[in-house]
């Protein structure tokens, strides 16, 4: 168990130092210079432009040898400072992730685990109910096929437009200052209903497929049949068919998790919901490179971790892959 | 007899239409009797063995009657057959390999299935642990996931669970095949030790292998595309066969211990015949050195001397 664990460390560290690498080395290698794009967005006068540049230069360090910027990039990585945001005009790229951070859990978290639990109720239940499968499956299968674009507007265009139930853009009213009263949290609420909803819906359709499939896959496997032609009472059956089910289903969710930190990218732009994926498709736009870089770091980490722990989670609920670990045989 | 089957016809339903897998069987299976079955593969002896205990879900009962200990099995009602599963008429059945749980340790399974049917599962633990010891198992593969044992071991675990409560009828599907032979003669003696020791009252073996058959079965019945074609006592078949298919059938067994699955009947050209649309009358017509006009009347399965049964025209 120790050294299973000790050699997916080690594995893990050496995908982020390559990843980190990489990552390191695209905003200086591709083409375009972002500080000449920042300074020729900003109308200044053309005689000022070359001491701007230095300035610029410098502040980022660009102006360095390549090793010792590539030296000092994981110097500053350690110690958490991710540089500059050039389109934020200097703002530090942590504290701009950090600031959208909230947002995109808020929104992913819930939407993941619910739809996670309710889709795999519903499956289950489906897989036992004949009339419930014939009528459920065919939504599940409409929910999943539906570009998820066209269901988030057509959600924001029903509840948002015609009933005006909801507000469909933002993440609380601009009319209002981030304050800890009833009136902004209730802001920060009905911004968050639509896009929290079409994620909910859309997944929700997933899981329930998927685990209506596994259990009627596990209902006609070997150890069902026999149970069943020992005479085991159709309880025992599906709970050990369910049990068996679930696993695949909890690989999925923590696969799903470990996506969140890349935040739901066309969720937030269609109700412009200033989350992680809002927030790269600003940095591209702008060119920002550190930004990006700092986003994918931060994507890089988040998906790691996530791949972590589904490893923890498997082994905590499969027997078999305890078994395979300790390398126990008959 | 413990067991008396009546013109058990058993069809699978399909998109083509019925395959008439089990076409009118009638025979009994005396108290303490090992029955062999044997036959090539797809003429049926699973068809039989699944019917007595469980349907599959593309089974369809057509008619016929089976008595286990005088009562008569309603093996058409899925759920009035559950009294009788396990208790009465159990199964170790062709996939015994993958037959437990996999994410469940051997003893919690079986704890929890004989407690769902009913009966505290601790006054099953030593008599658990006794036939363990009796099969070769250790008592800590209780503890284990059926992942850490062999393929033997899980072989022997899925015997002595089948068995636990003593049932007066145990269906053994080709428990063999998938084992090397020397443990294939062990697990053949088991099942002898088992019915010795009044674990299981009466047994049929399915098997491919009739040498395995000449080592362990009181009496061997051969089955053709659906039928039955002879049931005798092991001598009688293995050394004064009548039927004419059970005579190839010996015949081109090289010597006793050599299975027949590799060299599956060299000796008789053709093959079995289609059961989605069966022609009439002798269903071996085709392939028969002896056929004659009378064959296109079905013949009937009859008691040709005291315990020797066989439907042939030539021999009755
Ligand atoms: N689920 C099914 N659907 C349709 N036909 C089936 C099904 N299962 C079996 N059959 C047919 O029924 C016939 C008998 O099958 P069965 O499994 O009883 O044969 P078997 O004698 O046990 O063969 P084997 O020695 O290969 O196990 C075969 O011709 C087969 O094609
Ligand atoms: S009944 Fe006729 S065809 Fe059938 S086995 Fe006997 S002789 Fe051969
Ligand atoms: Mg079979």
């Amino acid at each position: 168990m120790r050294r299973y664990f000790g050699r997916k460390l080690l594995i893990y560290g050496l995908t982020f130092f390559i990843a980190a690498t990489i990552d390191w080395m695209i905003p200086r290698f591709m083409p375009g210079n972002p500080v000449q794009s920042l300074l020729s967005r900003s109308h200044v006068a053309p005689d000022a432009v070359p001491a701007l540049i230095a300035y610029y230069n410098n502040l980022f360090g660009l102006d360095r040898p390549i090793w010792e910027q590539y030296l000092s990039f994981w110097g500053a990585l350690l110690s958490g400072d991710l540089g500059r945001s050039v389109y934020l005009t200097g703002r530090p790229v942590t504290d701009v992730i950090m600031s959208a951070v909230p947002y995109t859990l808020a929104l992913l978290v819930p939407a993941i685990l619910l739809s996670w639990w309710a889709g795999n109720s519903f499956g289950a239940m489906a897989a036992r109910r004949r009339w419930l499968d014939n009528a459920a499956l065919p939504i599940g299968y409409i929910l999943t096929a539906t570009p998820y674009m066209w269901l988030a507007i057509v959600l924001a265009w029903i509840l948002g437009f015609i009933f005006r139930l909801f507000p469909i853009s933002g993440g609380y009213s601009y009319a209002l200052e981030p304050t800890l009263t009833w009136t902004f949290v209730g802001s920060l609420f009905s911004h968050w209903f639509l896009p929290f909803a079409s994620l909910f819906l859309v997944m929700f359709g997933g899981w329930a497929i998927g685990m209506r499939n596994m259990i009627i896959y596990e209902l006609d496997a070997d150890y069902s049949r026999y149970l069943e032609a020992l005479g085991a009472p159709t309880r025992l059956v599906r709970k050990y068919a369910f049990r068996n089910a679930v696993l695949p289903q909890i690989t999925g969710l923590a696969l799903q998790l470990g996506v969140i930190v890349s935040g739901a990218l066309v969720t937030e732009i269609v109700f412009s919901y200033p989350g992680i994926g809002k927030l790269t498709l600003a940095a591209i736009q702008n060119e920002d490179y550190f930004l990006l870089q700092g986003i994918f770091l931060f994507i890089i980490v988040g998906v790691l971790i996530a791949n972590f722990l589904v490893d923890i989670a498997y082994v905590l609920v499969d027997p078999r892959t305890r078994v395979g670990m300790s390398g126990r045989s008959a | 007899m413990s067991l008396q089957v009546t013109n058990l016809r058993v069809y699978y339903r399909t998109l083509a239409g019925d395959v008439r897998a089990l076409d009118g069987v009638t025979f009994g299976v005396a108290d303490g009797e090992i029955m062999g079955l044997a036959g090539e593969s797809g003429c049926g002896k699973s068809t039989l063995g699944n019917s007595l205990v469980r349907f599959d879900p593309r089974m369809r009962y057509i008619e016929g009657r089976v008595e286990l200990e005088g009562l008569e099995l309603p093996i058409w009602d899925n759920a009035a057959m559950n009294d009788f599963r396990f208790k009465e008429v159990s199964i170790v059945p062709q996939y015994a390999m993958s037959a437990l749980n996999p994410t469940r340790k051997i003893g919690r399974m079986t704890a929890e299935l004989v407690a769902a049917r009913g009966i505290p599962p601790e006054t099953i633990v030593p008599e658990l642990e006794r036939r363990l010891d009796l099969v070769g198992l250790s008592r800590d593969v209780l503890d284990r996931y059926p992942i850490e044992l062999s393929g033997g071991m899980k072989q022997r675990m899925v015997m002595v669970l089948s068995t636990i409560l003593n049932p007066s009828l145990l269906i053994a599907d080709e428990i063999t095949s998938a084992l090397d032979v020397s443990t294939q003669k062990a697990v053949a003696e088991m099942l002898v030790s088992f019915r010795d020791h009044g674990f299981v009252k009466s047994m049929i073996v399915i098997t491919h292998d009739v040498s395995i058959l000449y080592q362990i079965a009181d009496t061997i019945t051969v089955m053709y595309a659906g039928k039955l074609a002879e049931k005798a006592p092991t001598e009688s078949i293995i050394s004064a066969p009548r039927h004419p298919y059970t005579r190839l059938l010996i015949s081109s067994l090289p010597e006793v211990g050599v299975r027949y699955a590799e060299r599956r009947l060299a000796g008789i050209a053709g093959s079995p015949p289609l059961l989605l649309d069966p022609p009439a009358g002798c269903r071996f017509r085709d392939r028969c050195p002896v056929a004659s006009e009378q064959c296109l009347q079905e013949p009937p399965f009859v008691e040709i001397e005291a315990g020797h049964f066989a439907a042939c025209w030539k021999v009755a």
